[in-house]
């Protein structure tokens, strides 16, 4: 076989790892509800070829559950994170573009936000909004913006104060038509690869979140619920009920984040040499 | 037509010194100017003031006794030293080039520009070709003064009779004005009618 150079590689990695995400969520999603049903004549069986992941303490079979609990999850972080990039890249041009207390008070926002703990944020605004699905998405999205706001804020300033910018406003263009067609374009892959590592701690926090029961309601399968149900039957003995999610969530929460870093590698410029 | 600049004086900052003190200057249409001085008398400073890039901290550019106008197309039009930091990088050169309003073959005949690069992206091309690509563009905006910021410099000297011929000639066709600033006196003295030596004046 022809040797692949580093780029093909990289790009095949990240397109396999892709194919892996995207088939976990749709498995996820086209799992029926009888699939992880409660049967008591099963309940507490440690791991068998009939039950892979084991059974729960009312004989649901764990990896099913497992699966549609990541499909949940997985839910929660892409349209946590695409909410939360979209609000970075609205306030991180609001604040280069604005005057400069806009400016000031954006920046200060970012602080303010990111000076209190992400988590219990997140447990205090998923509370106020009521909790379940639509609370934990609105607490999720309104805390994770801030460091990619300040990243893109950063690129316009850089951008604003390029020539071509300078000569675009003298050949009679606006401010709007510069934004969308000079700034926007460059803003892309900073758009997705903050999106795309967002995702692993959305996730993350859904799970925590869930699992203290401030998230998710628990008749839901969702990882932070297995995990919290999990805990009671631990001393038990019912080691399976808590490793096989807990590893399946860190295996999709690195498996995210490693297609971040690929996806930086192939849209950065400065990679490219590499 | 008359493009002024009047006891103009400029500073980038109010801590930083002076980089232009009480300078005039003025160019009639149809007019060619050579704008000449080493390193450090303000050239390109004038040259963007010249063409709305900076507004003076003190002193006034006016074009026909008005200032230049804030919205539009500017009728004053800067083609600087470095094509390709004036050029978005992201950008196929057609869209350059119609970011000037329309297309024009006969500059782009004029110019050698070939319809195939208009499909590239800038980094495919040299810099004598994005130069090129630079002076069309401020060209095809219908500019009645060009302000040519050392457009030459960095280019071999066929590139650079090239560029000035056509230049020269649509400017002759049209009856712009041009300010050409350089460290080139030879250069100077061969595209202009009048030379404006800042160290002197």
């Amino acid at each position: 076989m022809k040797k692949l150079n580093r780029r093909t590689k990289v790009l095949l990695l990240t397109a396999v790892m892709a194919l892996v995400l995207i088939a976990v969520y749709a498995f996820g999603l086209l799992i029926p509800e009888e699939a992880y049903a409660s049967s008591f004549l099963q309940a507490k069986q440690p791991p068998s070829f009939a039950h892979p992941f084991g059974t729960d303490s009312l004989g649901r079979d764990l990896l099913m559950r497992t699966l549609k609990g990541l499909s949940v999850s997985m839910t929660v972080g892409l349209v946590a994170s695409v909410i939360s990039a979209v609000i970075a890249v609205l306030v991180g041009i609001a604040a280069a573009t604005g005057s400069k207390y806009v400016d000031a008070f954006l920046n200060w926002l970012i602080d303010l936000v990111m000076g209190v703990p992400h988590t219990i944020l997140v447990i205090l605004i998923s509370f106020a909004m009521g909790r379940g699905l639509k609370g934990l998405l609105i607490g999720i999205a309104a805390t994770h913006w801030c460091s990619l706001a300040r990243l893109i804020r950063g690129e316009v300033l850089q951008l604003r104060n390029q020539q071509y910018v300078a000569v675009s406003r003298r050949l009679g263009k606006s401010s709007g038509w510069i934004l969308c067609n000079h700034l926007l374009p460059h803003l892309v892959p900073q758009f997705f690869v903050g999106l795309v590592l967002m995702f692993p701690h959305a996730i993350l926090h859904e799970a925590s979140v869930s699992f203290l029961g401030y998230g998710l309601p628990p008749e839901q399968p969702a990882i932070g619920i297995i995990l919290s149900e999990s805990m009671r039957y631990l001393s038990a003995g019912m080691w399976w009920t808590a490793v096989f999610p807990g590893l399946l969530l860190v295996a999709i929460v690195l498996l995210v984040d490693r297609l971040g870093d690929h996806l930086r590698r192939i849209l950065d410029p400065y990679s490219a040499q590499e | 037509m008359r493009l002024e600049a009047k006891n103009v004086s400029f500073r980038y900052d109010r801590k930083q010194p002076y980089v232009l003190e009480n300078r005039s200057l003025a160019i009639e249409q149809g007019e060619r100017v050579a704008l000449f001085a080493p390193s450090g008398y303000g050239k390109t400073t004038l040259a963007m003031l010249l063409a709305g890039y900076l507004q003076p901290t003190a002193g006034e550019i006016l074009l026909d006794g008005k200032p230049l106008p804030r919205k539009g197309v500017c009728p004053v039009q800067l083609i600087c030293q470095h094509p390709e930091t004036a050029i978005n990088p992201r950008w196929r050169l057609k869209k350059v080039l119609e970011e000037s309003g329309r297309l024009d073959e006969t500059i782009l005949r004029a110019f050698g520009i070939e319809s195939a690069w208009l499909d590239r992206f800038p980094r495919e091309l040299s810099g004598g070709e994005l130069q090129r690509f630079c002076v069309a563009r401020a060209l095809m905006s219908g500019a009645d003064f060009l302000i040519c910021d050392e457009i030459s410099t960095m280019l071999d000297v066929i590139t650079q009779a090239q560029i000035w011929n056509v230049v020269l000639q649509e400017a002759e066709r049209r009856n712009m004005g041009i300010l050409a600033v350089t460290h080139n006196r030879h250069l100077a003295e061969r595209i202009s009618t009048r030379v404006i030596d800042l160290t002197k004046a």
